[in-house]
């Protein structure tokens, strides 16, 4: 073999530093997949802009919650939240898939930082979750939607958006290690949101719902993020509205992301 | 000792490489050759027994075994969606390189293993010899010091097939230690210092390609008997030619004989086919294959060990 001339700029292969190259280059992977497959990117974006023109077009006419003058406002927080939990859905397929094919078997045997790869592949979720919020808001912008409550608060919504969708990320990566098999993680997936988006504040006021769903949908989370999100656009956000949001992702996060670590480190091919 | 429910891959493997060898790992399907393999990579834990690499011990040093090994599994794992060289500079990252050490050293192995044409490709695009390739490169991005490789020459074409063996050739020259898995009794002849013959998760033999040969006892001379030939009159043609037992095959239509200096009788076979006047389609010399190492080996040797230790570049 040839022999290297190039210095030998090692990294120090442990602690904090360690863990952040770590996840930055499988946050890279997942991003560079990301770009490299040109449909994906054409539905991963046709999608958000879909539900956005879907919802208000085909449903705003029906529903008109109290206190909002367009449905467009109302319903946006609740597309946001649609589009990224379908989004976190194809995390569960990628780590199945990573399983599959033996790609985390390679990861496994390098001298990396095992949480990276769940964390560099939810990273990497953020940033597309950030992407695809500015997109739905561009569109939702376009027709007729607006912020109500100043500059702040709608950074404030993204953030805890990005957040939610952080929690669904780590969620969906713990189904992909459990069922393995990507197609079933595809379809597990969709059968995890779409219960829970329907049966939350998402598309229509819980008032409208009969008495015991009513129930079940005051404690579903979606309907807790997706009320606080809501406060954030339309104004009148009281911290009592985003707390039991915050609690709830960082509940969710602090139970998922250990489970799936622990998961992985005990997780083999086949 | 590994177990998968009430399979036991492994059971009573007792082997050892030594530093800067290479060790050829041969067995049929489901010897428990990938086992083997991953147990010393870090990819299984071992039921019971030891296993060390550089005399570090898999079970209780997983970090530390990974920082010195390479590996290359039998189905190749790269991503598809990232290029060749993306790839290559992704694994250089994760194994503590630096961004231009990642990226010099991906530069070298897609050159080392013909892959420079194919390197801005998505790995999607590869023919099945070029996934195998960019895998065994992954696995040599960070120049480990023991090297596992599981069947690293299935699917590859004969050209990409000499190209790998002789770069394992040099990396074993240059003192890297080497296990690789193969099915092919050719392929450790050429490569191993030592081979360990693997079945049913257990050791049958163990030794250099040439005490292994001499066990199965050289090559083989196989007669296809012409229509209407009887293969027991051909066989006792032959009587007294070869080293052990003609065997007549299944189908009634070959005879197989073990013979020690394989081409210097041909001419005595040619002229005792002459005499008897007994016709046969082809003939060939053969080497030992596989199966012959099987069928010589399986049940005879091994007093199966139970002590049940894989040492991994030990020093001699
Ligand atoms: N994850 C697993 N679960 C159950 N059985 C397994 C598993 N992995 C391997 N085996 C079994 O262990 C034995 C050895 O397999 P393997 O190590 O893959 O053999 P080889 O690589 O030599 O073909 C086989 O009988 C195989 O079916
Ligand atoms: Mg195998």
């Amino acid at each position: 073999m040839t022999a290297t001339v190039a210095p030998r700029d090692r990294v120090r292969m442990a602690g904090p530093g360690w863990w952040l190259a770590n996840v930055a280059t499988i946050t890279g992977r997942n991003l560079h997949r990301l770009v490299r497959v040109p449909t994906l990117i054409a539905f991963a974006t046709a999608q958000p802009v879909l539900f956005v023109l879907l919802f208000t077009y085909a449903w705003g006419g029906a529903v008109r919650p109290p206190g909002v003058a367009r449905y467009i406002d109302y319903a946006l927080p609740g597309i946001w939240v649609l589009a990224i939990a379908f989004g976190a859905s194809q995390t569960g397929v990628a780590i199945a898939d990573d399983l599959a094919t033996g790609m985390i078997d390679r990861f496994r045997a390098l001298p990396m930082t095992r949480s990276a790869v769940l964390a560099g592949r939810t990273t990497a979720d953020a940033a597309r979750n950030l992407f695809v919020l500015a997109l739905m808001t561009g569109v939702a912008t376009a027709i007729g939607f607006r912020f109500h409550a100043g500059a702040t608060a709608a950074l404030a919504a993204v953030a805890l958006a990005v957040a939610v969708g952080l929690a669904f990320s780590w969620i969906f990566a713990m189904l992909g290690l459990l069922v393995r098999d990507p197609e079933s993680a595809g379809i597990g997936g969709l059968l995890a949101v779409i219960p829970l988006i329907f049966t939350s504040s998402t598309f229509v006021p819980v008032a409208t719902f009969p008495g015991w769903l009513q129930a079940v949908a005051k404690v579903n989370p979606i309907t807790v993020t997706v009320d606080a999100l809501r406060a954030l656009c339309l104004g009148g956000a009281a911290p009592t509205q985003v707390w039991p949001a915050l609690a709830w992702i960082g509940g969710l996060l602090a139970v998922t992301v250990p489970a799936a670590v622990l998961r992985y480190r005990r997780t083999t091919a086949r | 000792m590994k177990r998968f429910g009430r399979v036991t891959a492994l059971g009573g493997v007792d082997l050892a490489v030594p530093a800067g060898t290479v060790l050829g790992l041969l067995g049929p399907n489901g010897a428990g050759k990938t086992t083997m393999v991953r147990v010393l990579a870090t990819l299984l834990p071992p039921d019971a027994g030891r296993a060390t690499v550089l005399g570090l011990d898999v079970a209780t040093r997983p970090g530390a075994v990974r920082r010195v090994i390479g590996v290359s599994g039998q189905y190749a794992a790269v991503d598809g969606y990232l290029t060749g060289r993306e790839n290559l500079r992704m694994i250089g990252r994760l194994s503590g390189l630096g961004r231009r050490s990642a990226r010099h050293r991906a530069e070298e192995l897609l050159h080392e293993l013909d892959l420079t044409d194919a390197a801005a490709r998505t790995a999607r695009t590869y023919s099945g010899g070029m996934r195998r390739r960019l895998d065994v490169a992954a696995s040599l991005v960070a120049r480990p010091r023991v090297l596992f490789l599981d069947e690293p020459t299935t699917g590859l074409d004969p050209r990409g097939r000499l190209g790998l063996w002789r770069l394992i050739g040099q990396l074993s020259a240059e003192g890297t230690t080497v296990l690789l898995t193969t099915q092919y009794l050719e392929e450790a002849d050429r490569l191993a210092d030592s081979i360990v013959v693997l079945d049913h998760g257990v050791v049958i033999a163990m030794g250099t390609a040439e005490q292994l040969k001499a066990q199965v006892g050289g090559d083989r001379l196989e007669l296809q008997a012409s229509p209407g030939t009887d293969t027991h009159a051909l066989a006792g043609a032959m009587a007294g030619l070869g080293t052990g037992e003609a065997t007549i095959s299944a189908d009634d239509s070959r005879v197989v004989i073990p013979v020690a200096h394989g081409p210097a009788i041909l001419p005595e076979v040619a002229a005792r086919l002459a005499r008897s006047g007994l016709r046969v389609s082809d003939l060939a010399l053969r080497r030992p294959s596989l199966d012959d190492v099987f069928l010589a080996l399986t049940g005879t040797s091994a007093a199966p060990s139970t002590s049940d230790t894989a040492t991994v570049g030990s020093r001699r």
